[in-house]
């Protein structure tokens, strides 16, 4: 069951991404691009995303997970320096290739060297995130 | 153009569906950088259920572009230097701050999460400084 709702929820995810244009590097640097030819279909998707998981949301409040277990509490309202440091960093990397986690997946098989590059470069990001989160808590606690 | 806002509503509806199974039915967060993270990690059933995700969301895109829209493409920039260094900075930030476009932007932010809010917030605004700065000022992207 576990397994179902994951490949569900993929297949769907992959395939919202490509018919919303959210794979195509330039619809997404046109939305970042606020000082150029502005592009604004990425509010689009953002806002019709919002609604099955804002109605979902609401749902949470009546029932448990189909599975078990129960629904992922909200987490204290903290903004330090790992929310914010993090923050900036991937906004500088999305500016910079118009691509963010879920595209980058969504569109390997069309994505070209460039794709396969791309997330070779993430996952070695993602593997030295550890490290660098403990720096980040280093200097927070020095300071 | 007004076509292009249609299909990005419509896709945007599909990405909120999948949020909403994963939440409903898993009890699970979709964020896509967390999803991968969990691969990365390697962590027993987390990986198994991360990697039937990861796989279904780079097979139901190929199969859409091979049977009805051939020809599809990323745009993405052929300067392998700039692809290398964003990869890195997207890796990196968003396993830091514990959350992308997906977890912070939709599910977040849809639950009013203060995190979530600041967190798009923030990313939104470093991405618009980055095109600003790269794009107009260097002219490098």
């Amino acid at each position: 069951m576990r397994i179902f709702f994951a490949i569900l929820s993929g297949g769907l995810f992959g395939a919202g991404l490509l018919l919303s244009g959210m794979t195509d590097t330039n619809k997404v640097q046109g939305f970042l691009d606020l000082f150029g030819n502005w592009d604004p279909t990425l509010a689009f998707v953002m806002g019709g995303a919002m609604i099955p998981m804002a109605i979902a949301w609401q749902m949470t409040k009546s029932r448990t997970p189909v599975i078990g277990g129960s629904f992922p509490e909200m987490p204290a309202t903290e903004f330090d320096r790992r929310l914010i440091t993090g923050s900036v960093l991937f906004g500088l990397g999305w500016g910079l290739a118009g691509l963010c986690p879920g595209p980058a997946i969504a569109s390997l098989t069309y994505g070209g060297t460039g794709g396969f590059l791309f997330l070779a470069a993430m996952l070695i990001g993602m593997r030295l995130a550890p490290t660098a989160s403990r720096y980040l808590d280093s200097r927070s606690a020095a300071a | 153009m007004i076509t292009d806002w249609i299909w990005g509503l419509l896709g945007g509806l599909m990405i909120g569906a999948a949020g909403a199974v994963y939440l409903l039915g898993n009890g699970r967060i979709m964020g896509a950088s967390g999803i991968i993270g969990r691969i990365v990690d390697a962590k027993g059933s987390q990986a198994l259920e991360a990697a039937a995700f990861v796989a279904a969301m780079i097979a139901a895109p190929a199969v859409i572009a091979l049977v009805w829209l051939p020809g599809t493409e990323t745009h993405l920039t052929s300067d392998w230097l700039v692809i290398a260094v964003a990869g890195l900075l997207v890796g990196l930030g968003t396993r830091i701050a514990n959350g992308c476009t997906s977890g912070h932007g939709v599910c977040g932010m849809s639950r009013l999460s203060p995190r979530g809010i600041v967190a798009t917030l923030v990313f939104m605004a470093s991405g618009i400084a980055t095109v600003a700065i790269f794009r107009h000022v260097l002219e490098i992207i």
